[in-house]
């Protein structure tokens, strides 16, 4: 009963602040609505004993993709009155794929519901050991046999994260205040940058 | 995975169905406005999340939540990259709006 409730409440209101992430006219207000989307889609996960994947996407959407989304509209002057042009003229064609869509994704589940279509049953790898906890099922798993995309996914955020550098990066000019000169750095001397004195008691120092 | 009361796979794939859909209609919608654009995208990754934890809980498989991660480790890429892409545009052209983006040569 409880757990139905649950279901219910999440759903609708994934769904909800999913609607209200793409018809809100403040793109700020669009990021708020979708981390509440991400918290409720972290509960429905939480609901069928995801739990690895609901903290998973409570940490990372949330603590990461969102505010770096927040900083980003934050950051950019954008005239956002212009940004809302063909939003009506566009609406019925969008409405009308979207509702095309939508019919054809409820064929497939009726299908599947039908018994319509086999799907390929479990070979029993990915069965969690008995008694042992969602995070730690994964944990085997990930590290047993599926090591290789693991890896392949920590070089995927490697490479995004060189290119987001390399993107945004911007070279100072020649000259400027704070800019490193590297090779000025390391050929630098003990010998030309410190000095020893002994000064003698109540005198001052000359450098 | 403990009794839901009810409620089966079939439920968790309609809501993913729609989160897919509404994601769509999002970048119909928004043809200008690429950061709703790339949150349209999100939404439609997390609709494809939704749908494989589902049916890794509902087929007692882990699998499909080791992919879910996956997922979500290209998502997180995606959003990186493309709001940096965002900004070297906006730095270049002042503007965001990318129905002109074909003029973005050289």
């Amino acid at each position: 009963m409880i757990q139905t409730l649950a279901f219910y409440l999440f759903a609708s209101l994934v769904v909800a602040s999913a609607v209200m992430v793409i018809m809100a006219r403040n793109p700020v207000h669009s990021v708020l609505w979708l981390i509440l989307a991400f918290f409720n889609a972290a509960g429905l996960m939480v609901l069928v004993g995801a739990e690895f994947i609901a903290a998973l996407l409570v940490i990372v959407y949330v603590g990461a993709v969102a505010v770096l989304f927040l900083f980003v509209v934050m950051m950019l002057d954008i005239d956002m009155a212009a940004m809302r042009a063909g939003f009506i003229r566009n609406f019925p064609f969008g409405l009308a794929i979207a509702a095309i869509l939508l019919a054809e994704l409820f064929l497939g589940i009726g299908a599947y519901q039908a018994g319509g279509l086999t799907l390929g049953t479990p070979d029993g790898t990915g069965q969690a050991a008995m008694g042992a906890s969602n995070i730690e099922a994964i944990g085997t798993l990930l590290y047993g046999k599926y090591i290789v995309l693991f890896e392949v996914a920590g070089i995927i955020l490697l490479v995004a994260m060189i290119g987001a550098i390399v993107l945004t990066h911007r070279e100072a000019k020649p000259g400027a205040r704070g800019r490193q000169d590297i090779g000025k750095q390391i050929s630098r001397r003990p010998e030309e940058a410190t000095v020893m004195k002994n000064p003698n008691t109540g005198e001052g120092v000359e450098l | 995975m403990s009794d839901l009361g009810g409620i089966g796979i079939e439920h968790f794939l309609v809501v993913g169905a729609i989160l897919f859909v509404l994601g769509v209609l999002g970048i119909f919608l928004n043809r200008k406005n690429v950061i709703v654009i790339l949150m349209s995208v999100e939404l439609i990754l997390l609709a494809v999340n939704i749908n494989l934890v589902a049916f890794s809980a509902f087929m007692n498989d882990l699998t499909g939540q080791v992919f879910a991660m996956l997922v979500l480790t290209v998502a997180a890429a995606e959003a990186a990259i493309g709001l940096a892409i965002l900004v070297i545009y906006f730095r270049n052209r002042g503007t965001i709006a990318v129905d002109d983006v074909n003029r973005m040569k050289g």
